[in-house]
C-alpha cells in the first residue's frame, strides 16, 4: 500500500518537473518560439505572456482530459484547437479590459497563442492520455518552464538595451546601452546563444 | 495608376521590408524545423503562400460581412482558425490526390501549417491591426506574407545546407546556431528597414 502510494508521487512528481528542465519547451524542445522571440524586449510583457500561456494551457489541458474518451480521432485536433481558442479569447479580453496598455504592447501575440505548438503538442502528448490531475500538473510544469525560460531571455535583453531591469537600474552609470538587443537580432543571437550553452550544461552532466 | 502603385508598393513591404519571419518572429517554427533542404523549404513556402492567399481572403470576407454585421466580433478567432484548418485541409487533399511523393516527404509539417504562426497572424493582421478595407488589397497583402516566408525559408534552407561542411562547435550543432544565423539575417533585412513605410 505504502509503495503504491509513494509510485502515484513519483509519478505526479515527475509530470510537475518534466517541463520545468528536463523537456524545457524552449531551451529543449524548441516549439512556441514566436512569442520567445517577439515578447522578451522586457521582463514585464514577457511575464504577462508566460501567465497567459500558463492560464491557457491548463484550462486547455483540463478540458481535453475530460473530453479524451468523447472525441473521434480524427476530429481530435480540430477540437483541441477550438478548446484553446475559446480560452485564449477569455485570456485576451481579460487583459483588453484590465491591463490595456499591456495588452496594445503585446498585440497580435496574444492571440496568436492559439498556434503555440506547445499547448497543441501537450494537448496531444498528455492531457488526450492523462488523467485529470497528471494533465493539470503536466500543464502548470510546461506553462512554468515556458515562462522561466521568457524570463530569463527578457533580463538579459532589458538588461543589456536599457541597463534597467523593472525600471530598477543596475548597470554602472557609464553603461552604454546595447541598442541591438531590443531588435530582432539581439532576439535570435541571445536565443541561439542559451540553447547552445544549455546542451553545453546538459552534455556535462551526463559525461 | 495611382492605386496599382500603391499595391505595388504594399506587396513589397510585407515581402521585403516588414518581413513575417524577420521583423514580426511569425511562423519561426517550421523555419527552424524544416529548413534543411532547399527543394522541399520551395515546396512549403509555396503551400503556405496558397494557405495565406486562401485563408487571407476568405477570413477577410467572413469578417466584413458577417461577423461585424451581426457584432459577432467575440468568435472571431473561432473562426479564423476553423477557416484556416479548413484551408489547410483542402491543400493536403489536394497534394496528396495530385502530387504524392512531395505528400509523403513532407509527413507531418504539411497537417501543421494550420499551426503556422504565419497565416493566424496575418488573418489577425488584416482584419485588426491593419484592417485593410477592400479585397484586392487583402488578397495582395496575403499573398505577400506568404511569399515573404517563401523566401525567407528558401535563404535560410540555402545557407544550411552549407552549414553542414562548416565547423560547428559540438553543442551548438542544429538549432543554436541557426537562430545564430538567423539573426545575422535579419540583420541584414534591417537594412530595408524605412525604405517603404
Amino acid at each position: 500500500m505504502a509503495n503504491e502510494h509513494s509510485a502515484a508521487d513519483t509519478q505526479y512528481f515527475r509530470a510537475f518537473t518534466t517541463g520545468l528542465w528536463r523537456e524545457n519547451p524552449t531551451f529543449r524542445l524548441l516549439i512556441g518560439m514566436c512569442p520567445v522571440l517577439a515578447v522578451t524586449t522586457a521582463v514585464k510583457p514577457a511575464l504577462t505572456m508566460g501567465l497567459s500561456v500558463i492560464f491557457v494551457l491548463v484550462c486547455s489541458n483540463i478540458v481535453v482530459s475530460l473530453i479524451r474518451n468523447l472525441v473521434k480521432p480524427h476530429l481530435r485536433i480540430i477540437m483541441f484547437t477550438l478548446a484553446i481558442s475559446t480560452f485564449v479569447t477569455i485570456a485576451d479580453l481579460y487583459l483588453k479590459a484590465f491591463q490595456p496598455q499591456m495588452s496594445e504592447a503585446l498585440g497580435p501575440y496574444v492571440p496568436l497563442i492559439i498556434v503555440n505548438c506547445l499547448i497543441i503538442f501537450r494537448a496531444e502528448a498528455c492531457a488526450s492520455k492523462s488523467s485529470l490531475t497528471i494533465s493539470i500538473l503536466d500543464g502548470i510544469s510546461f506553462g512554468g518552464g515556458f515562462t522561466i525560460a521568457l524570463c530569463i531571455l527578457a533580463a538579459i535583453r532589458e538588461l543589456l538595451a536599457t541597463g534597467k531591469i523593472f525600471d530598477v537600474s543596475l548597470m554602472p552609470s557609464d553603461y552604454v546601452p546595447l541598442l541591438a538587443m531590443q531588435m530582432p537580432v539581439g532576439a535570435f543571437v541571445t536565443l541561439g546563444l542559451l540553447v547552445g550553452l544549455s546542451n553545453l550544461l546538459i552534455k556535462e552532466r551526463t559525461s | 495608376m495611382n492605386q496599382t502603385y500603391a499595391l505595388i508598393m504594399a506587396f513589397l513591404s510585407v515581402v521585403i521590408v516588414n518581413n513575417f519571419v524577420f521583423t514580426k518572429f511569425l511562423g519561426i517554427c517550421p523555419y527552424l524545423g524544416v529548413s534543411g533542404r532547399l527543394d522541399m523549404a520551395l515546396g512549403m513556402g509555396l503551400a503556405v503562400t496558397f494557405v495565406t492567399t486562401l485563408s487571407g481572403v476568405l477570413t477577410w470576407l467572413v469578417s466584413t460581412y458577417v461577423l461585424v454585421p451581426f457584432h459577432l466580433e467575440i468568435t472571431q478567432y473561432l473562426c479564423y482558425i476553423t477557416i484556416i484548418a479548413g484551408a489547410v485541409q483542402l491543400v493536403e487533399m489536394y497534394i496528396r490526390k495530385f502530387f504524392p511523393v512531395l505528400y509523403k516527404s513532407f509527413g507531418i509539417f504539411l497537417p501543421l501549417i494550420s499551426t503556422n504562426c504565419v497565416i493566424l497572424g496575418l488573418c489577425l493582421f488584416i482584419n485588426i491591426f491593419w484592417a485593410t478595407n477592400n479585397l484586392l488589397e487583402t488578397a495582395v497583402l496575403s499573398s505577400g506574407a506568404g511569399m515573404g516566408f517563401a523566401l525567407a525559408i528558401c535563404i535560410m534552407a540555402a545557407i544550411r545546407e552549407n552549414l553542414v561542411m562548416s565547423d560547428v562547435p559540438e553543442s551548438f550543432k542544429g538549432a543554436p546556431i541557426t537562430l545564430i544565423t538567423a539573426g545575422l539575417l535579419t540583420l541584414a533585412f534591417m537594412g530595408f528597414a524605412g525604405m517603404i513605410k
